[in-house]
């Protein structure tokens, strides 16, 4: 008898849809050790994390205010992986998109509302769109590895929103914190039900529609499919892919700056240090994990909503230290990621001798 | 004597898909086996079976009498059993050495390394190959990348050898120098499974021929027992082979006009020196030539894929010398490239969207920037009727069609551009014989429409019953043309040696 790993040589929808579920639940159950061993019972902090989260109208909005950067950094980052381009820069183009919505809110002088929103969304979109647009174009003119080019900017974005923050942009009503002034309600986005939540998150959905539209129904789509899935042929058939990889790296930041759009105009109503706790670089596993589809990207976003929000309230009502929450999470992401593993490879059970 | 392979019952099915549904046959020691089929009949299916690539739902392989059970490839080598694929495995910017290396089980450090060379060098001397063991794997034609599989199997000692179409990427002398090899390796005693389409070669080599059918094995005939006609009988049924008559038509219009074309190569040889050709319209136009004498250049310039060192292109009165694979499009010139997996399709995708990776912006396929599903679907439909090609279910990525198969999905979309001036570089390399005369039929109706060929080939046969004229290259220059009706292999094959044709022509 023996064990082997064996690549499969097609894996089921099925496969692919129990294997995620069935890898959180072997997380919640090793998880449950590491809370045996800080002296709780394993299946209350679940409810916990359940009710916090989505049970009440405030866990439920606390959610959706978390999931909404994420779906939008996520669609931008997974764009690009369609395309065998790496983007692990969302982080900075979230802050770019932010550094632009917030420019047009404090100093355009726009009174109407929705010009006001229209004109902060489109800046947010081309700082997002051309901070990745330098990857895109050092990418498909010199081939630079849009990587290494992605990732340094996220400092140079965050440092320099920075600079604006605790320099010419501070707010001089600020009692010296590094922030902006607030915004006037012209260039607020509209919030439901006494809670946190904005209308950014039905901008989210609607943009996951139409990047699924884009994708799925346009030529552009299917450019960036076939480019996507052998560079060569595309160049064969005439395709202009140093083009389409410039265009796509800024698509790709551009909807990620709208990240930042939202965190300003419906969240934060200014611009202050540390606008994105880390989204751009979550929506890197968002995306690995949505494989290819907009609509994974909305749904992984608002399972990581549930764990972001279910692990502060983790803190707060069982005392658990952040580590907890930190490993928590890891593990989660730990086992999605290896059920993966499973969905390519099987394990079998061999008796007998397996040659000869 | 036990055989050294049986393999009983196999089954192998893919979702919608059944790839083998019962196939039986054996291989005696020093026998050299042949499976014929059709695209798709199995082939390539049962030898990933067969050295654990795959794993049969149903059936056994037994090894010299003795049941195994092949989780991987590695498995089945530890048996003595070797595959060179379809499509090479080797890594293109590792020197031949490194990549002989790279596939040995205990790969050597660096003291015995020059011990490993030494034994390399003796293989390829015994068995009279050509190979620089230090060039890098890019640099080299494909042809001698297969060497390099098949030394890799021979320095492991396999017994059984596996060699899945190998000739369809040779040309004719090398594929004479193959079957010299496996000749010898059979009188070494050890065994061979051949698979092949081209009739020719499966008469020359087998000692016995198995049929695959729609995944059975429906005959093992052995040598004096089967002849051409009898083969393709049982391969594809009598009459479904696809008739077709050239009227001859060509008229002296010219659609190209070659001139003075020179081209370098990576090496920084000359591939094509000073070459001239004139393509008439509704003519078809064969290329003979020993591979290798810048076929494929010109191919490549042609098609745009490939800039011009000196000379002129003329399409009608407009100068196309430097344009892109695009403009060459537009301009009327569509090709067959030669490598089908690295730049013929997208293997992730499906076999409607391969079909219309040039026509993509097309009006038939577009509404506005929004795809015309339906029409993109009704055009796939018609295509892989009209090529039989053989598909999974709807949506099947293309990456799992058969060889051939995917061969004909880049035919039908190259043909369906209508172009005026097609360039065919080797366009049925890998089809089964009904396939193949399936495409010489496209081929001469374009000709029939006004559309001129150039085509490009290594089977003389293949050049002779479709040309109106032949020209013969070597060594990139243009030697002269020659009548088809009113010459001889003899002669051809004099002027692809280089000598002039004097009066000849
Ligand atoms: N991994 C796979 N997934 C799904 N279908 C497959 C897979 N591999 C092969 N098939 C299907 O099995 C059938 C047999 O394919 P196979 O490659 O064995 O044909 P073949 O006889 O080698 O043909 P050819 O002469 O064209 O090389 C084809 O219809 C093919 O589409
Ligand atoms: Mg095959």
């Amino acid at each position: 008898m023996k064990l082997v790993i064996e690549r499969r040589e097609i894996s089921s929808p099925l496969l692919r849809f129990s294997a995620p579920v069935a890898s959180i639940f072997v997380a919640l159950f090793v998880a449950g050790f590491l809370l045996l061993a800080s002296g709780v019972k394993p299946l209350l902090p679940y409810k916990e994390i359940i009710i916090e989260s989505l049970g009440s109208m405030y866990g439920l909005s606390e959610t959706l205010v978390k999931t909404t950067p994420l779906i939008f950094a996520g669609l931008g980052v997974s764009l690009a992986f369609r395309m065998q381009i790496w983007n692990i820069g969302a982080e900075g183009q979230i802050y770019m998109g932010a550094m632009g919505a917030t420019w047009v809110a404090l100093f355009s002088g726009i009174e109407n509302h929705w010009v006001m929103l229209t004109a902060m969304f489109f800046a947010a979109f081309l700082c997002g769109g051309l901070w990745a647009g330098v990857a895109g174009l050092l990418r498909a003119k010199w081939q630079v590895n849009e990587v290494i080019v992605t990732l340094l900017m996220n400092y140079i974005a965050i440092l320099g929103v920075d600079y604006l923050i605790y320099g010419p942009w501070k707010d001089p009503q600020g009692f010296n914190f590094p922030l902006t002034a607030q915004f006037s309600d012209t260039a607020r986005l509209a919030e439901y039900f006494d809670t946190r939540m904005h209308s950014g998150f039905f901008l989210a959905l609607f943009c996951a529609l139409v990047l699924y539209l884009f994708m799925e129904r346009t030529i552009w789509g299917y450019e960036i499919k076939v480019i996507g899935s052998n560079q060569k042929a595309a160049q064969y058939a005439g395709m202009n892919t140093a083009w389409a990889i410039f265009f796509v790296l800024f698509l790709s930041g551009a909807i990620a700056g709208i990240a930042g759009f939202g965190e300003v105009a419906g969240l934060q109503h200014r611009l202050q240090h540390g606008i994105s706790p880390g989204y751009g670089y979550t929506a890197i596993i968002v995306a690995w994990l949505a494989k290819r589809s907009a609509i994974g990207v909305v749904i992984v976003s608002f399972l990581m909503g549930v764990l972001l929000v279910g692990g502060d309230s983790l803190q707060i009502m069982w005392q658990l230290p952040v580590a907890f929450v930190y490993a928590f999470q890891g593990l989660i992401l730990f086992f999605l990621l290896a059920s993966d593993f499973f969905i390519i490879y099987r394990l079998k059970l061999i008796r007998g001798n397996a040659h000869a | 004597m036990t055989d050294i392979l049986q393999i009983e019952n196999i089954r192998k099915t893919f979702p919608g898909v059944v790839a083998l549904d019962n196939v039986s046959f054996s291989v005696a020691p020093g026998e050299i086996h042949t499976l014929l089929g059709e695209n798709g009949a199995g082939k390539s299916t049962l030898m990933n079976v067969l050295t654990g690539l795959y794993h049969p739902d149903r059936g056994e392989i037994n090894i010299s009498g003795k049941q195994v059970h092949f989780t991987s490839p590695r498995d089945s080598l530890k048996c003595g059993i070797g595959m060179v694929h379809q499509h090479f495995m080797l890594v293109p910017a590792h020197s031949v050495f490194e990549n002989i290396l790279l596939a040995l089980d205990d790969v050597p450090n660096f003291f015995n390394r020059s011990a490993y060379k030494e034994k390399i060098e003796k293989l390829i001397a015994e068995f009279d190959l050509e190979l620089d063991l230090n060039l890098p794997v890019w640099k080299l034609s494909i042809g001698a990348q297969q060497w390099i599989e098949l030394i890799k199997l021979l320095l492991r000692d396999c017994q059984l050898l596996i060699l899945d179409e190998p000739t369809a990427v040779l040309t004719p002398q090398e594929t004479e120098r193959l079957f010299a090899v496996l000749q010898r390796l059979k009188g070494q005693g050890k065994s061979i499974i051949f698979i092949s389409h081209k009739m020719r070669e499966v008469m020359e080599i087998s000692d016995r021929v198995t049929i695959l059918k729609k995944g059975c094995s429906i005959a093992t005939l052995a040598r004096g027992d089967f002849d051409e006609s009898k083969l393709a009988a049982l391969m594809i049924g009598t009459d479904k082979v696809p008739q077709w008559q050239k009227s001859l038509q060509m008229s002296d219009e010219l659609v190209l006009d070659i001139q003075n074309l020179s081209v370098q190569n990576d090496r920084g040889l000359a591939d094509l020196d000073d070459f001239s050709l004139e393509l008439k319209k509704g003519e078809i136009l064969g290329i003979a030539g020993v591979a290798g004498n810048g076929q494929k250049a010109l191919a490549e310039v042609l098609t745009g894929l490939k800039k011009t060192n000196q000379g002129k292109i003329m399409a009608g009165a407009e100068d196309i010398t430097n344009s892109n694979a695009r403009y060459s499009y537009i301009a009327g010139i569509a090709h067959i490239p030669e490598d089908r997996k690295t730049i013929g399709i997208a293997p992730d995708m499906d076999v409607a969207d391969n079909l219309i990776m040039k026509s993509f912006k097309n009006r038939l396929f577009t509404s506005g920037i929004f795809q015309n599903k339906k029409a993109i679907r009704q055009n796939a439909d018609d295509k892989i009727e009209q090529f039989a090609i053989k598909t999974g279910p709807d949506g099947t990525p293309v990456r799992y069609l058969s060889g051939g198969n995917i061969q004909k999905v880049i035919i039908a979309r190259e043909l369906s551009e209508h172009p005026t001036v097609l360039v065919a570089l080797y366009p049925t390399r890998g089809l089964d014989i009904g396939s193949a005369e399936y495409v010489h039929k496209v081929i001469a109706d374009g000709a029939d429409r006004g559309m001129s060929t150039i085509l490009i080939a290594e089977d003389l046969d293949e050049l002779l019953k479709l040309s109106d004229r032949i020209a013969v290259m070597f060594r990139g220059k243009l030697i002269g043309y020659v009548d088809p009706r009113n010459t001889t292999r003899e002669k051809i094959g004099l002027m692809m040696s280089g000598e002039t044709p004097g009066d000849m022509s």
